[in-house]
């Protein structure tokens, strides 16, 4: 009965710091909330009204210094934890260098990771430990968000839209992982847990295709980890000639005159209209749906838009394939 | 119409002056029209409270057992939905706001007696709406209708839901205008700004943002039902649309809309803690600018409901630093309420437990919104148990406390019968001891990372929960007692005939019979005093002055 938790466990770098922050702001709450609760109580007994025996002259009814007091100390605490809090957040959520990345797919109601070596897992992610990570997260229908209480760290899975988010787990272990974004009848059954391996067995159950742990399966409705002999990069170059990509892209015979998807990751893209645009995942997911929103200057708009013809799996694909053409494979350059 | 003939000092009131029920249901009387709303939300309270029930049953064990996923996902809507558009946004503006503003102020009406009628109508229109999208198997897109879901996937009467939210949110504006004008323009003669009671200053920053932020979730909200109804791409990215878009202009009223719900509370804390204190309120200014600041400021904030959704650390940073800085009216109000305790004399009668319960649960809500401004906590705990904790702590306990503070404190005017004091005391414990056990566990879960919305959960969260259903189930008997012996009263309880059975400052207790007169003055008062003079008992605050001596064949003959 009385054998609970009252706290989350802690796993990763970037969760202690969260931590501390959480109780320092806790300290500052009960001792703001302790002041006005114990002061409340202490007056409204004291004045009671058939106490006569405490003094009540020169009850003044305003004061422009206690005013100011009240008012400038809280303020400058306020203005404390702000610059504390922001600075935190923005070390942790800023695109960061050096990261191991795993994309993941939202849809009602189970989560999808791929790594870049081909893995693929439903509902369980496994992690390394002691290296930072980058999860790119996508939903294919409504709204979900990725919750991993013992990081402290979440980030919504948006229908339409790459969010990332970066964690250092550092304990091995197995936590939980939840859909916190309410997205229909299994909400509450969207969940799964994400494993930390220490880095050696992290590594010798990549190169086992992600078999071999006795995790795969659980009640929780985790799936097999599976994935063939392909790298996430490969599936994407298949991915890209299935669709006939290639019959205009990195095609040197190509009767039509396409931009250098071999620049296009990482690059600055001057568009027709003059702006320049950054190549990431947001950029190559739209030029392969919608081509015409972004014109690349001095080419024209022949691609016809693949909206509802590739598969969310199938555009993380194509765009490790893409970023592999420019040297990245993903996994922790 | 029946008549009554009165005799002696038996003079008619608004209440037995005519009978009908068509007197009631066509009045344009602000006491009347507020005795409709009152009887009106006082329902809707139930039906939220009974959706609250099932949830907290279900949520008694770790199991979804008791109901299925779809019916939990229901109720949770049908409890937010109602509990937030058809109970707590009116609640205080539409019930003392109204039967109160014009009492205060010394007016004969509010400014547009037509239209407050036409405000309480356009709400149970919405009412009913929402009532039959429940009562024809319900909805579960959550009270936050989230895009896409709501306009692409959910099933059920979504549309219709939206349109009685709609129409709510007209009422809601029309009882804003209304606030607006009559403060204006329909002050007695000596009623300056700075001797209106606070009351009256929350009520009409209140009504700004009733006024400027409904229109924008009004539309928003009917855009969803233009993407569901006719597949028109607005926010369902695979029509085209952006689903964040939605967030922005859903919070863009949704946060303002707590200060809606909140700063009336903060008025009628005012107006008691001084009451029950024989002090006029101290930092009478700060507390008065404080609720203008709040409502200002407060239409600023709304990313900060958007940490999580891949917003930009620079959008996010300034809602973030706008979050920090609205808490300080708040904390300024809080202190000056302490001031106002300080050599007071004070009474600790029900309405007065319910105040201070007010500030006990209020700074609990409010200072764990520091929690929630800081960006790196925020992303941890949004969409958690802490997040319905927090929200929890401000709206059912800083609101509802609130509240109940009036509908004690004002009983007697507005039914000329006293409540039963000790069932008011019993019931004003039992409400805070059952709300902090409901509520406290949750902040717990919440930072363990239970996620809102859950129908099943973890075994190791088990303890906790069956607590905060514990908990709940004396929090619903603490509601419900009120229900019980104010209705009783009604029959039943001490007659009041005198004008000020408190001792309290103001133009509704000094110059306003008890249960107020039809026309509420004889004449138009005029003001001499500040508001809450306690100092001066032998002064009152205003006076009715004397009809003048008519003359026959003069211009008033």
């Amino acid at each position: 009965m009385w054998n609970f938790p009252l706290v989350p466990p802690t796993a990763s770098k970037e969760g202690a710091d969260i931590s501390l922050l959480y109780w320092a702001i806790t300290l500052l709450a009960v001792v703001f909330g302790g002041i006005v609760l114990f002061g409340v109580i202490y007056l409204a007994v004291r004045y009671r009204a058939d106490n006569n025996a405490v003094d009540r002259s020169n009850a003044t009814e305003s004061d422009l210094r206690v005013e100011l007091a009240w008012t400038i100390i809280p303020l400058i605490l306020a203005l404390v934890i702000f610059g504390w809090a922001t600075k935190l957040y923005a070390d942790i959520y800023a695109p960061r260098e050096g990261y191991y990345e795993v994309f993941v797919i939202g849809k009602q109601w189970m989560w999808h990771c791929q790594h870049p070596n081909g893995v693929r897992e439903n509902n369980i992610l496994t992690l390394p430990a002691g290296r930072l990570v980058k999860v790119s997260l996508i939903s294919q229908d409504v709204i979900h968000a990725f919750s991993i209480p013992a990081f402290r760290v979440k980030r919504d899975a948006v229908p339409g839209r790459y969010n990332a988010m970066y964690f250092t787990p550092t304990k091995p272990g197995e936590y939980h992982l939840f859909c916190t974004e309410y997205c229909g009848t299994k909400h509450s059954e969207m969940i799964g847990k994400v494993v930390v391996l220490p880095e050696d067995e992290f590594q010798a159950w990549l190169e086992k295709g992600g078999q071999g742990l006795a995790t795969a399966t659980t009640s929780m409705g985790g799936g097999a980890a599976g994935g063939g002999t392909l790298t996430l990069a490969q599936q994407g170059e298949q991915t890209f000639k299935a669709l006939g990509c290639n019959a205009c892209h990195l095609n040197p015979n190509s009767a039509v005159k396409v931009p250098d998807i071999t620049k296009t990751w990482g690059g600055e893209i001057k568009l027709a209209d003059g702006r320049t645009v950054k190549g990431d995942e947001a950029y190559i997911r739209e030029s392969i749906l919608n081509p015409g929103a972004k014109i690349h200057a001095g080419y024209q708009n022949l691609m016809p838009p693949y909206q509802g013809q590739v598969s969310e799996e199938q555009l993380v694909q194509l765009i490790a394939y893409i970023k592999s053409l420019a040297g990245d494979s993903g996994g922790g350059k | 119409m029946t008549t009554t003939t009165y005799t002696g000092t038996d003079k008619p009131n608004y209440l037995n002056w005519k009978t009908s029920v068509a007197s009631w249901l066509l009045t344009y009387d602000h006491k009347r029209i507020a005795i409709l709303y009152l009887v009106s939300i006082s329902i809707f309270f139930l039906l939220g409270g009974l959706a609250a029930a099932m949830i907290r049953m279900e949520l008694a064990t770790p199991k979804g057992d008791l109901l299925t996923s779809d019916v939990y996902n229901k109720m949770f809507t049908t409890h937010g939905v109602i509990m937030i558009f058809l109970f707590l946004i009116p609640s205080i503006p539409a019930v003392f706001g109204n039967f109160l503003l014009p009492l205060m102020i010394g007016a004969r009406d509010v400014a547009f007696p037509r239209l407050n009628l036409l405000s309480w109508y356009f709400f149970m229109a919405g009412a009913a709406c929402v009532l039959i999208a429940l009562f024809r198997g319900g909805i579960d897109t959550g009270w936050t209708f989230y895009t896409p879901y709501s306009s692409s996937f959910a099933k059920g009467e979504v549309s219709l839901a939206i349109v009685g939210v709609f129409l709510a949110g007209f009422a809601s504006i029309f009882t804003g205008i209304n606030f607006l004008v009559t403060i204006h323009k329909m002050r007695a003669p000596g009623m300056t700004w700075f001797r209106l009671p606070l009351f009256v200053w929350a009520m009409y920053a209140t009504s700004l943002i009733q006024v400027l932020g409904t229109p924008v979730v009004a539309i928003t909200l009917l855009l969803v039902a233009v993407e569901r109804t006719f597949r028109i791409g607005i926010f369902d990215p695979n029509l085209g649309g952006d689903p964040i878009l939605y967030q922005h202009l859903f919070w863009f009223y949704s946060h303002p809309a707590v200060y809606i719900m909140i700063l009336p509370a903060m008025g009628v804390i005012s107006e008691v803690i001084s009451a029950f204190s024989k002090r006029r309120v101290f930092g009478y200014h700060f507390v008065a600018f404080s609720s203008l600041a709040i409502a200002i400021i407060g239409f600023l904030v709304w990313g900060h409901h958007m940490f999580s959704t891949g917003q930009s650390i620079y959008a996010g940073i300034v809602f973030s630093f706008l979050t920090w800085i609205v808490a300080i009216p708040s904390a300024i109000k809080t202190f000056n309420w302490m001031a106002t305790i300080w050599k007071g004399r004070v009474h600790w009668d029900t309405p007065m437990l319910y105040a201070l319960g007010f500030m006990g649960l209020f700074v609990i809500g409010g200072l764990t919104g520091l929690h929630l401004a800081a960006m790196a906590t925020n992303v941890h705990l949004t969409d958690t148990y802490f997040i319905v904790a927090h929200f929890h702590y401000v709206m059912v306990g800083g609101a509802i406390m609130g509240y109940l503070a009036a509908l004690h404190f004002w009983w007697p005017k507005m039914t000329g019968r006293m409540y039963p004091e000790g069932w008011g005391k019993l019931a004003a414990l039992l409400v805070f001891v059952g709300f902090n056990l409901t509520f406290f566990p949750q902040f717990i879960l919440g930072y363990m990372g239970m996620p809102r919305r859950y129908h099943s959960y973890p075994e190791e969260w088990a303890t906790l929960n069956v607590l905060s259903t514990a908990g709940s189930s004396v929090l619903g008997l603490g509601y419900l007692l009120p229900v019980i012996y104010l209705t009783w009263s009604l029959k039943y309880g001490k007659v009041v005939t005198e004008r000020n059975p408190w001792g309290a400052r103001g133009l509704e207790w000094e110059l306003v019979d008890t249960p107020p007169d039809p026309h509420n003055f004889e004449r138009t008062p005029i003001v001499t005093r500040p508001a809450y003079d306690y100092n001066h008992p032998e002064e009152p605050t205003g006076f009715v002055p004397k009809p003048r001596p008519v003359v026959v064949g003069g211009k008033d003959g």
